[in-house]
């Protein structure tokens, strides 16, 4: 596998980012601001940390990655392409009629696509399952799972969470995409999640906190999580929703909107 | 191996599950703190490295069921046929039945046989809830021997699969032994004058009707139709051409289950007069599950009158 250097990694994810942009404006619809979000910790995954395989996207000894935050779909779609899984020219179907690209992610259709999802709070318990996978069959790949804050309100996580480090999982690792802003508003007033580091620690993970968008701060955090014995690792990951594009910046209208023409000419300028 | 015929059928679904696990290393079995009742406490005992204790937590146990299916295990996931469907629906739809995923849920407590427990416990939506859910396929077994052939079946074809069990003793139907066929109805008693199509607790109860019409010169077909999803067309469509009348018999609603399934299959190929037994849009309650059986005309002698009645209708149809 190619080496990128941080200052390579920084230009591969301002590419995700106008892959999304673009992506989403075709399409009409989507959700920009927490794909953005995601795109350095994407990146960080896709192009530094996976062990993965383009060419064989099933390959049993592969790093399993799922993001539970299924509608950041695109920024995947846009890393899977960039990798090789599928051609290029496939991101500006997404969301049309015969699309392999679905609006949510879609395990059938997209190669390197694991897990469907879209349905908020799932993705942890199905990486918890992927792990226990790897530990009965001897397999030192590890799961790696994103989810968004807003997406921490669902129950579900948090039975994942207790479930995770009672059976030792220090093969799983949790990523937090923080963005702070949910659909309705800002994750504080719609459901303040804080002491959010506490309540992982007190349900036994070990707990990182980092700047989403400092691509060191993110490859050292997920190398440290996979030589944590014992117990599972959660990096918080602090980004801003809209990341890259000056006015979709912590800007909660952006949650699931396409730009029109014009908006999305400076956004592509603006991440050029 | 294990003698099946005088168990329940959830203590047949603990007994050949450990049975067969020894075999495929793939076999693995999720529980909600609720081994002890649903039986997997066998495999528990004989596999603990792959038995996994989720807690009172379905929801994660459904997706982390999936999650070990996408590695290319056959987990098991089970509890009672309440919680097994309403509880975690959304995580069986996004998680196993989009996708398609290998898991097996197997529920016991189905129904309101389930008695003392109450509404709560008493499962009667399940059937139509799975049976809503594409690329799942759905059994209810009629004894403890069918249940065994269900279990080897869903661990030999891949995709999901619900199983429906109870929690009592129910009568052995086959004590010659089971040529369960995944799909297929299996034609239990021959007649020409209606057929009774059941699944279930209620098949052993449609042949005690078709034994006691029989004394009366009423002779039906009874249907065992174990599998419910995928509905096998082909049996009902002939004995609706053969017989001209159909009964079918649940313990379950009367909305989305077998009697709905049947009749539009009916109404869409060969309508004729059709007559379901079920409960009626309530919710039952504490007793006995005889009682309650009786209550809700889940019984032979209410089968019998539905037949009569049914029979009575079809012939002055034809008049």
């Amino acid at each position: 596998m190619v080496k990128y250097n941080i200052n390579e990694l920084e230009g591969i994810a301002r590419k995700l980012r106008r892959h999304v942009i673009d992506m989403i404006s075709t399409a009409g619809s989507g959700h920009p601001g927490g794909s953005l979000s995601a795109a350095d910790i994407v990146t960080a995954l896709y192009f530094d940390i996976l062990k993965h395989d383009a060419t064989n996207p099933h390959w049993p000894d592969r790093d399993r990655f799922i993001l539970s935050k299924g509608h950041a779909a695109p920024v995947l779609y846009a890393a899977l392409a960039e990798c090789g899984y599928f051609p290029l020219e496939w991101l500006t179907t997404l969301r049309k009629t015969g699309t392999c690209l679905q609006g949510h992610t879609d395990s059938l259709l997209t190669p390197g696509v694991d897990v469907s999802a879209g349905s908020l709070g799932q993705g942890l318990s199905i990486g918890i399952g992927m792990a226990l996978a790897a530990r009965l069959d001897n397999r030192d790949y590890h799961t790696y799972v994103l989810l968004g804050d807003g997406e921490c309100d669902e129950g579900q996580v948090w039975e994942a969470a207790m479930f995770a480090p009672n059976y030792k999982l220090d093969n799983l690792t949790a990523i937090v995409d923080f963005n702070a802003l949910q659909l309705d508003g800002f994750t504080r007033d719609i459901m303040d999640l804080e002491p959010f580091m506490a309540k992982w620690a007190a349900f036994k993970w070990e707990v990182i906190e980092i700047n989403g968008h400092d691509m060191q701060q993110i490859i050292s955090a997920i190398q440290r999580a996979g030589t944590v014995k014992g117990r599972p690792t959660v990096i918080i990951a602090h980004t801003i929703k809209g990341k890259g594009v000056s006015f979709m910046e912590n800007n909660v209208d952006w949650h699931g909107k396409a730009p029109d023409k014009s908006e999305t000419e400076i956004a592509l300028r603006e991440l050029s | 191996m294990t003698d099946y015929t005088e168990l329940t059928t959830r203590d047949a679904y603990g007994r050949v599950l450990a049975d067969l696990a020894g075999e495929d290393p793939r076999i693995m079995v999720l529980d909600a703190d609720l081994s002890r009742s649903v039986m997997t406490k066998y495999f528990a005992r004989a596999f603990p490295e792959r038995f996994f204790q989720c807690g009172l937590a379905e929801q994660n146990m459904i997706s982390i069921a999936a999650g070990l299916a996408s590695c290319g295990k056959i987990p098991f996931a089970s509890t009672f046929a309440v919680f097994a469907s309403s509880r975690c629906f959304d995580q069986v739809r996004m998680s196993v039945a989009q996708p398609a995923a290998n898991v097996k849920i197997v529920a016991t407590h189905g129904g309101i046989t389930v008695g003392e427990d109450g509404s709560s416990h008493q499962a009667i939506e399940d059937l139509a809830l799975y049976c809503s859910l594409p690329n799942f396929t759905v059994i209810a077994p009629s004894d403890a021997i069918e249940t065994v052939e269900a279990i080897k079946a869903a661990i030999a074809v891949n995709g999901p699969f619900y199983v429906r069990l109870g929690r009592s003793k129910t009568p052995v139907i086959y004590t010659g032994g089971c040529k369960f066929k995944l799909g297929k109805a299996d034609v239990l008693a021959e007649g020409r004058d209606a057929t009774i199509m059941a699944t279930g607790i209620m098949v052993s109860k449609s042949l005690e009707a078709a034994n006691s019409l029989k004394l009366s010169g009423v002779h039906c077909r009874v249907l065992n139709m174990s599998t419910i999803k995928p509905i096998d067309k082909q049996a009902i469509i002939a004995a609706a051409v053969d017989t001209g009348a159909v009964v079918t018999a649940e313990e379950h609603l009367l909305h989305g289950g077998l009697g709905s399934i049947v009749a539009r299959v009916l109404s869409e190929n060969m309508p004729v007069p059709l007559v379901s037994i079920g409960i009626d849009d309530t919710y039952c309650h504490s007793g006995k599950p005889d009682e309650l059986l009786e209550m809700n005309g889940l019984t032979a002698s209410g089968i019998a009158a539905a037949v009569r009645n049914i029979v009575a209708k079809k012939n002055k149809s034809y008049t």
